[in-house]
């Protein structure tokens, strides 16, 4: 099965990226994703660029809104996702455990619907 | 009543429920095999508490009181659920109350129940959970955070389990002699992982873990009060012991982790630590070794450096080659290694991790710490660099992986 790691970080987790690399944070991710990668279990994944950099589109009533920044307003906001193939549910989450923002944001584990997929292609 | 009053009511409900649960539980489905209906009853009976109880004053018995009212639902909730046959259980439930006036007198079912819990057609998975549930009383949303496991994914699963135990065949009984080591390996197993996963859970920190451990030490109290001749039982209460007596001194200022080798001993829990002491004594008086006891006593010589200031490796590793000869898991052969490292050199003890089939240790946290341990003392920097790459990736604890980070450099 395939599952997505959402990973929700903290404002500080974004700031994190312009210290020099060397701080306790990037550490964590770098060897979380060495781990990840070796386990045998990475697919795929990016970092997403700070949320501010978000623009997100609806339409309502056939009329466009354009809003600057992320969709939703909340502390922690999206910042990567990882794509992982796993026997189980239990096995991701164990992975999502592991996850460095798992202890300063969150970690979402979600199943890709292949199915959903299918249906456009 | 005043709030005082309905404190202390609650008190007492919480107090009896703590102590009574796993009894009430064990003794309502012991001939229904109906662990569900048990429970169902069980939490009506402790509704009707909440209510009664502060109104009419804490009855003189309450045990008694809780059983009456569990058992009464017990029944309809059966007779409801098996509609036409009342079933030879349910009756023999009814004639019991009659029989029995006295709830002092109801018989403690609960090692069945701990027998059936750790029953080998139940997934090995589910037997701590199922304990936990079923003898303890707790919910199946705490369970599900200790295992790292969605909350409805546990609820349904234990309810799956207790299908399993109604309408499997599951008999409530103690096993025969022949089958008993076995079968009293998987309690202890599912107690020890019930007490692992408390113990890893943040422990010091985090508030949920460190009372798992207790619950898992308060499950090994109740088995030994049931089985007081069991060796293994008494090996394993003193292996928890050992390590509940030292939680003070696994943390340091804000939270920071602080390894067996480098822990204040002085900061360790005498009383629990005698306590255990105590226990192994016990057990190996009784002649019969097993793991729990070689792993009790491996703590034990740990323990000992309060004592005499210093650690004796050898003892160690005489313990350690035992274990490994019944009990050759990837976690005994990492001690083992670590123990030998220590005892001989570290040369000795990444040999023994060397033998060790890479596939089987990909996810598994303290083969890479010891690793990168070994090979940062041979000096082997860039080995040493990957291999903490691979302890901190797979640490979940922050503070593990803020201490490997900064051992790694």
């Amino acid at each position: 099965m395939q599952f997505a790691l959402l990973i929700y970080e903290a404002p500080e987790a974004f700031v994190a990226r312009k210290s020099d690399g060397t701080d306790p944070y990037t550490g964590a991710w770098r060897a979380y994703h060495k781990a990840l990668v070796e386990s045998g279990a990475y697919l795929a994944g990016d970092p997403l660029e700070v949320p501010e950099t978000g623009t997100t589109v609806r339409l309502k009533e056939g009329k466009r809104r354009v809003q600057d920044g992320p969709f939703a307003d909340t502390k922690e906001q999206l910042g990567g996702f990882i794509i992982m193939e796993l026997p189980s549910l239990d096995a991701a989450l164990d992975w999502a455990a592991r996850c460095p923002a798992s202890s300063t944001g969150a970690v979402e584990v979600r199943p890709l619907a292949p199915a959903a997929k299918h249906r456009i292609m | 009543m005043n709030e005082n009053g309905h404190e202390s009511t609650h008190r007492a409900i919480e107090r009896v429920a703590r102590e009574s649960y796993g009894r009430l539980v064990a003794y309502l489905s012991s001939h229904t095999r109906d662990v569900a209906s048990a429970e169902d009853a069980l939490s009506n009976a402790l509704v009707a508490a909440l209510t009664a109880w502060p109104r009419d004053g804490v009855p003189q018995n309450p045990e008694a009181w809780l059983l009456t009212a569990a058992r009464r639902s017990f029944i309809d909730l059966v007779r409801h659920r098996q509609v036409a046959e009342a079933s030879e259980p349910t009756l023999q439930l009814l004639r019991e109350e009659r029989e029995m006036m006295s709830a002092a007198e109801f018989p403690d079912d609960r090692l069945k129940l701990l027998f059936v819990c750790a029953h080998p057609a139940i997934d090995s998975s589910m037997h701590t959970p199922l304990m936990l549930q079923t003898v303890l009383g707790l919910d199946a949303a705490r369970i599900a955070h200790a295992f790292l496991v969605s909350p409805t994914t546990m609820g349904q699963r234990l309810v799956r389990a207790k299908t399993k135990i109604r309408d499997g065949g599951i008999q409530f009984e103690v096993p025969q002699e022949r089958e008993l080591p076995q079968r009293l390996d998987a309690v202890l197993e599912a107690i020890y992982a019930a007490f692992g996963i408390g113990w890893d859970d943040m422990a010091g920190i985090d508030q949920s873990g460190r009372e798992l451990a207790e619950e898992a030490i308060w499950l090994g109290r109740v088995l030994l009060q049931l089985m007081p001749r069991e060796a293994e039982v008494r090996g394993l209460l003193a292996l928890m012991l050992h390590c509940e007596a030292r939680r003070p001194a696994r943390r340091g200022p804000e939270g920071r982790y602080i390894p067996l080798s480098e822990q204040d001993s002085q900061q360790w829990s005498l009383p629990l630590i005698e306590e255990a002491e105590f226990h192994l004594a016990e057990a190996s008086g009784r002649g019969r070794t097993g793991r729990f006891q070689l792993e009790a006593a491996i703590q034990s010589v740990h323990a000992e450096r309060a004592r005499s200031g210093r650690t004796e490796w050898p003892a160690i590793l005489l313990f350690y080659e035992q274990l490994i000869r019944i009990s050759p898991t990837i976690g005994t052969r990492t001690g083992y290694a670590a123990a030998v490292a220590e005892a001989i050199g570290p040369e000795a003890g990444l040999a023994i991790l060397d033998a060790i089939d890479l596939e089987s240790v990909s996810g598994y946290q303290p083969y890479w710490a010891v690793r990168a341990h070994l090979l940062q003392r041979l000096a082997k920097t860039s080995e040493a660099a990957d291999a903490f790459d691979r302890a901190i990736g797979l640490a979940e604890d922050p503070a593990v992986r803020q201490f490997l980070l900064q051992r790694r450099g």
